[in-house]
C-alpha cells in the first residue's frame, strides 16, 4: 500500500500527487516511469515520476484527468492510499554534456521534462525550456522550470499567458539565433511530430517521450509496440524515449484510439456510479 | 470427467470440467492395478508416488492422497489441471495399452481439491533457520516451486514479481475457465504462510542487478523470469488497432480481468470476428477466451494440418465444441485496415503438406494463387514466445543460448555465474509448467547444497 501524502488540482483537469513509494524514490532517474494500479478494479496506469524526495520517499506525479483512472486519481485524498506502484520502468534519460539543450513541454508533457530539465542542467548543459499549453490553466511547473532552466519561453495557443503562438515557433525562433546540439520534446503526439519534423530539416537530435497504450510495462505484452526506424519497439522497454526522427507518429497516434468506444463506456459508467455515491465534485 | 455442456460454457468463465465426486474418484481409484514397477512414474517430472496416492483415495483416505503428492509435488491442484496428463504419466500406464489409462490427473486434481475446500493439512515442518538467504526472480511455476523447497529446508526465501499478482503463467496467462484464479491465489498463500517473502512490482535488471542483490547479502539467487518476450508474425498491417499478442490478449482477460469490464477498468476489444494464429496451447487458450467475449465467428488460422498442431488433444477437442472455426494449412500475408487504423481483414495463403522438416512434421508450402481474405475485426497472434531479455542484457557473466535462454546444468540448474541458478522457460523456451516445477526443485537442492558446502 502506497500513502498519499497529498492530491492537489492545479486546475480543473490537471492534478499533482505526493505519494509513497520509497524504493522508487531512491532508485529513479529522469526519464523513467511508473505503473500505478489504484485499486483491485484499478487498470494499470502509467506515469512519469516528475520528482521525489528520496529523505521522504515519496515521489511527484502529475496527470490530466482524460478518463475513467485519472478522474478516480483526482477523487483520491490525503491519507488514502494506491493499491500498487511499479517502478522505476523504461530507460532513463541519457544525460551528458552535450552544450546547449532546448527542452519543448506540452501540456502534461511538461511534467516528464522537469526531472530532464534539471538532470541536462546538472551535466553542465546550457537548457532552454519551452513550454506551452492551450491556456494559462493548463501550464503546470512553469515557476519551478524558471528557477532550473538558464532561459524559459512560455507560450499559450490562445495568448491568456506568456507569448501568443505554438511551442515550434519559439523553437523555431530560438534556433534561428543560436547553435542548438538537443532538442527534448515530450506533449500531446501532435506536438512531438510538429517538433520532429521541424528540427528534421535544421538536422537537430531530438529526443521524444512516447506515452503509448500498456499493460504490463515489462516487455511482455507487446501492446506499447511503436515502429521506429521501420523496426518493433516496445516503448515500456525499448524506450519511452526514442529518436523523433524516426518514429512513426500517425501509427502512434491510431492506436492511441484503440479503445475509444471502451473508454466512453467506462467513463460512463465510472460517472453514474459516482453520481450515485454522490462524489462527483470536480469541474468536469 | 463430466463437463459444462459447450453451449452454455461459451457464456461464461467457469471451470470446464467439474471433478469428481467421493464416489466417482474412489471407482476410477479402484481401476488401477497397484504395479509392482509403476510405469506411469516415469512419465511425472517431478516423480510423484502414483500407485501411492491412487490407492489412498480408493480406501476413501483423500488427505492423506494429498499428503503423498505433496511430498514431490508443491501445486498439485495446478497440476491435476494444466499437465499434459496424457503424453505424461497417463501415456505411460499400462491400462492404457487395451484400456483407458487411469485418469491420474483427475484424481490429483481430486485430491488437491479435497484438501482446499474440506480438511486441510498442517503446514509442513520447517528446518531450523540456516542464516542463509536466497533470491528469487519470477514467481512463476518454477520460482515457487524453488521458494517452497528452500524456505522448508530453513533458508530465508524472497521472490521477486515484476506483476503486481505472484504466478507467473498461472496467473495472467492461463484462462479462468481451466485454471481459476482462486486455486493459485490459495496455493502462494500457503508459501506465505510458510514463510516465503514474496516483494510484487519489481522489475530485477532495470535498477537493481542481479550483482547488486549479491550485495545487498543474498547468497544465491535462482532466476526464473520465464518465455514472456512475444513473437509476432512481422507481416504488413501487423500495427493496426485490434491486433493482439497473445499475451496482450489474454493478460487483460485473465490478469486485468477484463472480461468482467466495465466493472474492472481495463478494455478489450469485444469483437464478433476474431482471428487467432497458431496451433498450441496458447492459441486454444485465445481462441476460447474469444468465443467467451462474445466472438461469434473465432478463426484459428494454423500452416499446417490439424495433426501437427502442438496444442493437446484435448484443448484442441474443446475448443472445437466451443465453435471454433479450424482455417488449416492457411499462412497469412498481411492485415487490411480501414481508414481509422482498426484491422478488418486478414489476407491469406493456402498450403499443402511437403516433405517432413527437421521436426518432423511435414513442411507446409504454398499453394500458388490460392490467396484468400478472411472477415475479422481482432487477431490474435498466438505463435510463441521467447525468453524475457531484462535479465540476460543486464547480468554480467551470464552465458546465454542461440534464442536467448539462459545455459544451465541440466542436473543442478547452475548457471556460467557463480551463486546463480536458473530453470524453467528462461532455461528451455516455451515448455510446461510441472518441467519448470521440476527444475525449480532440482536447483532448490543444488542451491542447498552449495549453501552447505560454498562448493560450486
Ligand atoms: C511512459 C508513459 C508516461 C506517462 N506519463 C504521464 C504523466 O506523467 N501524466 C499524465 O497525465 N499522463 C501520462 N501518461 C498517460 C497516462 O498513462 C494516460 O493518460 C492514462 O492511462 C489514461 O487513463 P484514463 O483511464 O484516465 O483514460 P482512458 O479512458 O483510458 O483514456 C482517455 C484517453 O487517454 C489515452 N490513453 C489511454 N491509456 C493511455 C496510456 N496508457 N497512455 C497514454 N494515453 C492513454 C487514450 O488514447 C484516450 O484518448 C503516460 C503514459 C506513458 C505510456
Ligand atoms: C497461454 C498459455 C497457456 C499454457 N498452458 C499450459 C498448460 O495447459 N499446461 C502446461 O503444462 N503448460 C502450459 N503453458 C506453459 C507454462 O505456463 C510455462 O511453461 C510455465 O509457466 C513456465 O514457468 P516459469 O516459472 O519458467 O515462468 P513463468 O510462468 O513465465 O513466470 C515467470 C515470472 O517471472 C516474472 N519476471 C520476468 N522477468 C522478471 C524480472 N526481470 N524481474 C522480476 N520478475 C520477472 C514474470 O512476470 C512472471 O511472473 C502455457 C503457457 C501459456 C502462455
Ligand atoms: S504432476 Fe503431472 S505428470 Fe505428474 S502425476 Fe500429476 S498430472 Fe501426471
Ligand atoms: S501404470 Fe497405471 S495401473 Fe499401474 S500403477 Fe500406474 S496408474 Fe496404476
Ligand atoms: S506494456 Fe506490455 S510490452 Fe510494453
Amino acid at each position: 500500500m502506497h500513502t498519499i501524502q497529498s492530491n492537489e488540482l492545479l486546475s480543473p483537469t490537471v492534478g499533482k500527487m505526493v505519494v509513497d513509494a520509497p524504493y522508487v524514490a531512491e532508485h529513479r532517474k529522469a526519464g523513467q516511469f511508473i505503473i500505478l494500479r489504484i485499486d483491485e478494479y484499478g487498470e494499470r496506469v502509467p506515469l512519469t515520476i516528475a520528482d521525489a524526495d528520496r529523505g521522504a520517499g515519496t515521489i511527484t506525479l502529475y496527470y490530466q484527468i482524460v478518463g475513467t483512472s485519472t478522474h478516480k486519481l483526482s477523487q483520491l485524498k490525503k491519507g488514502d492510499s494506491l493499491k500498487d506502484v511499479a517502478g522505476p520502468l523504461g530507460h532513463p534519460t541519457e544525460i551528458k554534456k552535450y552544450g546547449t539543450a532546448v527542452c519543448v513541454g506540452g501540456g502534461i508533457g511538461i511534467a516528464p521534462l522537469y526531472p530532464i530539465v534539471g538532470a541536462l542542467k546538472e551535466a553542465g548543459n546550457r537548457v532552454v525550456v519551452i513550454i506551452g499549453a492551450r491556456n494559462r490553466d493548463l501550464l503546470i511547473l512553469e515557476k519551478e522550470l524558471g528557477v532550473l532552466a538558464t532561459e524559459i519561453v512560455v507560450c499559450t495557443d490562445d495568448g491568456s499567458h506568456g507569448k501568443k503562438g505554438f511551442v515550434t515557433d519559439a523553437l523555431k525562433e530560438v534556433a534561428g539565433r543560436e547553435k542548438v546540439d538537443l532538442v527534448v520534446a515530450i506533449g500531446p503526439v501532435p506536438m512531438m511530430k510538429a517538433v520532429s519534423e521541424l528540427t528534421r530539416g535544421m538536422a537537430i537530435r531530438t529526443m521524444v517521450s512516447l506515452n503509448s497504450i500498456m499493460v504490463d510495462g515489462t516487455g511482455m505484452c507487446g501492446g506499447c509496440r511503436v515502429s521506429v526506424g521501420g523496426e518493433k519497439k516496445f516503448t515500456c522497454v525499448d524506450g519511452p524515449e526514442f529518436d523523433g526522427h524516426q518514429v512513426d507518429f500517425a501509427e502512434l497516434m491510431e492506436r492511441l484510439g484503440a479503445y475509444r468506444s471502451e473508454e466512453k463506456l467506462s467513463y460512463d459508467a465510472h460517472r453514474h456510479k459516482c453520481k450515485l455515491d454522490g462524489v462527483l465534485n470536480d469541474g468536469r | 470427467m463430466p463437463e459444462q455442456p459447450a453451449a452454455e460454457r461459451v457464456q461464461n468463465f467457469s471451470e470446464v470440467p467439474y471433478g469428481f465426486s467421493d464416489d466417482t474418484a474412489m471407482a476410477e481409484a479402484g481401476r488401477c492395478l497397484q504395479c509392482k514397477k509403476p510405469t506411469c512414474m516415469d512419465g511425472c517430472p517431478v516423480g510423484i508416488d502414483i500407485p501411492g496416492f491412487i490407492k489412498e483415495i480408493r480406501d476413501g483416505n483423500f488427505l492423506s492422497a494429498i499428503e503423498v503428492i505433496k511430498q514431490t509435488n508443491s501445486l498439485p491442484a495446478v497440476c491435476g489441471r494444466v499437465c499434459p496428463q496424457e503424453s505424461q504419466c497417463e501415456e505411460l500406464c499400462v491400462l492404457g495399452k487395451k484400456f483407458e489409462p487411469v485418469a491420474i490427473g483427475s484424481l490429483e486434481r481430486f485430491a488437491a481439491d479435497y484438501e482446499r475446500t474440506r480438511e486441510q493439512l498442517p503446514l509442513p515442518a520447517r528446518a531450523p533457520q540456516t542464516g542463509k538467504r536466497v533470491a528469487i526472480i519470477g514467481s512463476g511455476p518454477a520460482g515457487l516451486t524453488a521458494a517452497g523447497e528452500l524456505n522448508r529446508l530453513g533458508h530465508a526465501v524472497t521472490v521477486f514479481e515484476a506483476l503486481h499478482s505472484p504466478g507467473g503463467v498461472l496467473g495472467y496467462g492461463i484462462p479462468e475457465f481451466r485454471l481459476p484464479k482462486e486455486i493459485v491465489h490459495y496455493e502462494i498463500e500457503a508459501l506465505r504462510r510458510a514463510g516465503v517473502e514474496i516483494v510484487m512490482n519489481r522489475v530485477i535488471g532495470i535498477s537493481e542487478t542481479v550483482d547488486d542483490l549479491f550485495d545487498q547479502g543474498y547468497d544465491a539467487i535462482f532466476l526464473g523470469t520465464g518465455a514472456g518476450l512475444p513473437m509476432f508474425l512481422n507481416i504488413p498491417g501487423e500495427n493496426l488497432q485490434g491486433v493482439y499478442s497473445a499475451n496482450e490478449y489474454l493478460t487483460r482477460s485473465n490478469l486485468m480481468k477484463a472480461y468482467r469490464f466495465p466493472e474492472y477498468d481495463t478494455p478489450i476489444i469485444r469483437a464478433d470476428r476474431v482471428a487467432v494464429f497458431g496451433g498450441g496451447n496458447v492459441a486454444m487458450d485465445s481462441a476460447r477466451t474469444a468465443r467467451r467475449l462474445g466472438g461469434k465467428e473465432v478463426h484459428l488460422i494454423y500452416r499446417r494440418s490439424r495433426d501437427e498442431m502442438p496444442a493437446r488433444k484435448e484443448e484442441i477437442h474443446h475448443a472445437d465444441e466451443e465453435g471454433v472455426i479450424f482455417d488449416i494449412l492457411s499462412n497469412p500475408l498481411r492485415f487490411l485496415g480501414d481508414d481509422k487504423g482498426r484491422v478488418r481483414g486478414v489476407e491469406c495463403l493456402k498450403m499443402k503438406l511437403g516433405a517432413p522438416d527437421d521436426s518432423g512434421r511435414r513442411r507446409p508450402v504454398p499453394v500458388e494463387g490460392s490467396e484468400f481474405v478472411v472477415d475479422i475485426d481482432v487477431a490474435i497472434i498466438a505463435i510463441g514466445n521467447a525468453p524475457n531479455p531484462i535479465l540476460q542484457k543486464t547480468t554480467a557473466g551470464l552465458k546465454t543460448g542461440r534464442h536467448g535462454t539462459v545455459e544451465a546444468d541440466g542436473a543442478t540448474q547452475k548457471t556460467s555465474k557463480r551463486g546463480v541458478f536458473a530453470g524453467g522457460d528462461i532455461v528451455s523456451g516455451a515448455a510446461t509448467v510441472i518441467e519448470a516445477m521440476g527444475a525449480g526443485r532440482r536447483a532448490a537442492a543444488a542451491i542447498d547444497e552449495y549453501l552447505k558446502t560454498g562448493a560450486w
